[in-house]
């Protein structure tokens, strides 16, 4: 049933896609029990060998820099057939648009954008958690401030927080390739139906190459079942009511306020049930390294490679620093934050972006939890790299400041 | 809901909602209903909070009676005033962002076909005229360019409604409207045109003068799009509060219009013409 259009697009009438040769294998068996061989390639190659994995329906794409080139590889992988429909949208307000109606008959979605794009969506995107459409965008970090650029920088993401998306951030290739096979399987289970976005650096990440462990391709997960959901899929299959599942809640009355406050708790609440989701297949949605250490950093995304090199660089030196690699921006992890910096007395949040979109997070988790003091940095934006050196010198100077 | 896809089980029958029952057994779930059948038959638009008088309802009822198969079909809406009405009927009902209708219905779609290989999902997209020819501009000319197998239908009062009386791509040159106060500089919208252009396999513009027609044309549209490719319904359908046309006489205004500037017109490519011929002989033969 795969690719239905595939022989009027040319292929052989004996074609056979080749998704239909892959052996569907659990969550468990695919993300934790089959043999892994280890590969050196870039982010978005891992990000490929994820939707091979992934059992896509329906992929959307439309070119930006960085992330052109995983939407090239699903069109490619489309035509090889391990997906089953894909097309080029209009832009991204449309990409992001269709991508609620594909997820609304049911099937699973896939599209990737970054920066100026995400921006471009995001009425529709931030629309796609009260709609309840399970679904997986990859987010290829890019400045969005004038002037117009290409490089790296993560400032987007802030506006993904607050809109009632599962939001995970890779550290590195091998990151995003299993982050985005996670979040597929979060997205779809009944007690969640939430979009999710895998958001990664660009360029960092995504055109630089990595060790990525992966299993072999001739594995995919289960196919999404339209039928299990918290809401019911858009197919005219359920009878009838006079209240649709887009709540025509757009009147101005008391029930309306409240269906829609309703609504949005709901939404919510069901970010905050998938963390038990996220623990099991990211194996925590923390990773901690030293624990009990006085000097913590905390990051996520590529601010975590480097400050892994500071905590090594200190070490040798002997001195203990500890480090929370935040994976899962929503649900965040603020149980896990407020155990692993229990005893620290300096907290360092390296960002790549101008807002410190981390830092604010962080401090109104632990404000009133912790002695710690936590200091505003380092920060590097625009596309600039942050040095380990510069980690180092923000935590002396921290040390200064509170010996 | 389907009859085919996802059959009840004779035993829980009795409990599923009234209203479904009713649709199956005295509606039009499974069999074509008639426009002269109106008043004797359940039909899948039976209130609405619209204007009194309001044209569009009108045209939004009879567009309902002209689906060729409304329990396999999703409509897709957008801010405006006909999705007032159109969310109430028992047809599933998309309500995403203003203007974003052709771009989810196309997502929309292509999940479904691959879903139900063999059933047939009519998608059908009605908003108004600032949804589609302004904000959806984008979405309508790429949807039709790429051929995209589903319906639009356009509400045409040629005014914002809904926000209150704002001149649109399809107001008429030199009317006055709010953000029009010298009243609007340039020409209607040639949608019709962009239509061909675009090689649509079936194009119409239609008034609701005759109940008859306008089901008929829906029902050809909708066939068409699920055969071919996109196609499109353009209908007239006055705004009589930012208009000022009183209630008595939104009729009249009807006529007077499609006299005027707005007459009926059906463009099918052949291939499509043939199919409808093909669909239609049988369909007498059936009722013979
Ligand atoms: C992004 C966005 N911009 C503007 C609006 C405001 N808005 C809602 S309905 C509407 C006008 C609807 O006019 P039209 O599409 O012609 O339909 P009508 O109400 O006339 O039937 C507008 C401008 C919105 N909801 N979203
Ligand atoms: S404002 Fe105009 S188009 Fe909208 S419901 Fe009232 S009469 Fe109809």
């Amino acid at each position: 049933m795969s690719n239905l259009t595939a022989q009027a697009e040319g292929k052989p009438k004996d074609w056979v896609p080749k998704g239909d040769l892959q052996k569907v294998v659990t969550p468990e068996q695919m993300f934790f029990e089959l043999p892994r061989e280890k590969l050196f390639i870039t982010g978005s190659e891992a990000a490929r060998e994820a939707i091979r994995r992934a059992n896509v329906d329906v992929a959307i794409s439309y070119p930006i820099t960085p992330q052109s080139e995983t939407m090239q590889q699903a069109g490619y992988l489309y035509d090889d057939g391990y997906i089953k429909e894909y097309y080029r949208g209009e832009e991204e307000i449309g990409v992001m648009s269709a991508m609620s109606g594909a997820s609304r008959a049911g099937v699973r979605c896939l599209t990737a954008t970054a920066g100026p794009g995400l921006m471009r969506g995001l009425e529709a995107i931030s629309s796609w958690p009260g709609a309840r459409v399970p679904l997986v965008l990859l987010d290829m970090c890019r400045v969005i401030n004038t002037p117009l650029a290409i490089q790296p920088d993560n400032i987007e993401m802030s506006f993904l927080l607050n809109t009632g998306l599962l939001v995970l951030h890779a550290e590195n290739q091998q990151d995003f390739y299993d982050y985005p096979l996670a979040a597929f399987m979060v997205s779809e289970e009944v007690d969640v139906t939430l979009p999710a976005v895998v958001s990664t650096d660009g360029f960092f990440v995504t055109h630089a190459r990595g060790p990525v462990e992966i299993p072999s391709e001739e594995y995919k997960l289960p196919p999404r079942d339209g039928w299990r959901s918290a809401v019911p899929a858009m197919d005219n299959e359920n009878p009838p009511a006079r209240l649709s599942r887009d709540a025509p809640i757009q009147k101005s009355n008391f029930i309306s306020y409240h269906m829609h406050a309703s609504w949005q708790q709901e939404v919510f609440a069901a970010v905050e049930r998938s963390a038990k989701y996220f623990r099991k297949y990211l194996n925590g949605l923390v990773e901690v390294i030293n624990p009990g250490a006085e000097d913590f950093i905390i990051a996520s995304g590529s601010a975590v490679s480097q400050a892994r090199e500071a905590v090594r660089q200190e070490g040798e030196n002997g001195r203990t620093v500890g480090l929370v690699k935040v994976k899962c921006l929503r649900p965040f992890p603020k149980a896990e934050i407020i155990e692993a910096v229990k005893d620290a007395k300096r907290i360092l949040i390296p960002e790549f972006n101008q807002a410190g979109w981390m830092q604010k997070e962080v401090c109104s988790v632990l404000y009133g939890r912790s002695k710690a003091i936590i200091s505003d940095g380092p920060r590097v934006f625009g596309g600039m790299t942050m040095p380990t050196e510069m980690i180092l010198e923000w935590l002396e100077e921290a040390r200064k400041r509170t010996p | 809901m389907s009859l085919e896809t996802l059959r009840p089980s004779p035993a829980l029958k009795e409990f599923l909602p009234i209203e479904y029952k009713d649709l199956v057994e005295h509606g039009p779930y499974g069999k074509n209903k008639k426009v002269s059948d109106m008043g004797q038959f359940k039909e899948v638009l039976e209130e609405h909070p619209m204007c009194a008088g309001c044209a569009m309802t009108l045209f939004i009822r009879l567009m309902f009676i002209g689906l060729p198969c409304p329990e396999h079909t999703v409509m897709v809406g957008t801010a405006g005033c006909g999705r007032l009405a159109i969310s109430q009927a028992s047809v599933p009902f998309i309500y995403g962002n203003y203007g974003d209708t052709n771009a989810v219905a196309s997502g929309l779609k292509r999940g479904l076909e691959l879903r139900f290989p063999n059933q047939p999902k009519d998608v059908v997209v009605a908003c108004g005229d600032g949804g589609l020819v302004d904000i959806g501009f984008q979405g309508l000319m790429h949807s039709w360019f790429r051929h995209e197998k589903f319906t639009t239908i356009m509400l045409d009062n040629e005014v914002y409604g809904n926000t209150g009386g704002q001149e649109s791509g399809m107001t008429n040159q030199g009317k006055v409207l709010k953000m029009a106060p010298r009243g609007k500089k340039d020409e209607k919208m040639d949608v019709i045109g962009l239509a061909k252009v675009a090689k649509l396999d079936y194009i119409a513009r239609v008034v609701p003068t005759n109940p008859a027609r306008v089901a008929r044309t829906v029902r050809r549209a909708v066939l068409v799009a699920r055969e071919f490719g996109s196609t499109y319904v353009q209908a007239y359908t006055s705004c009589n509060i930012e208009y000022s046309i009183p209630t008595p006489d939104v009729m009249k205004d009807a006529f007077e219009v499609e006299n005027e500037r707005y007459g009926f017109e059906e463009i099918i490519s052949d291939r499509a013409k043939a199919y409808l011929q093909e669909i239609e002989k049988k369909d007498k033969k059936a009722k013979k």
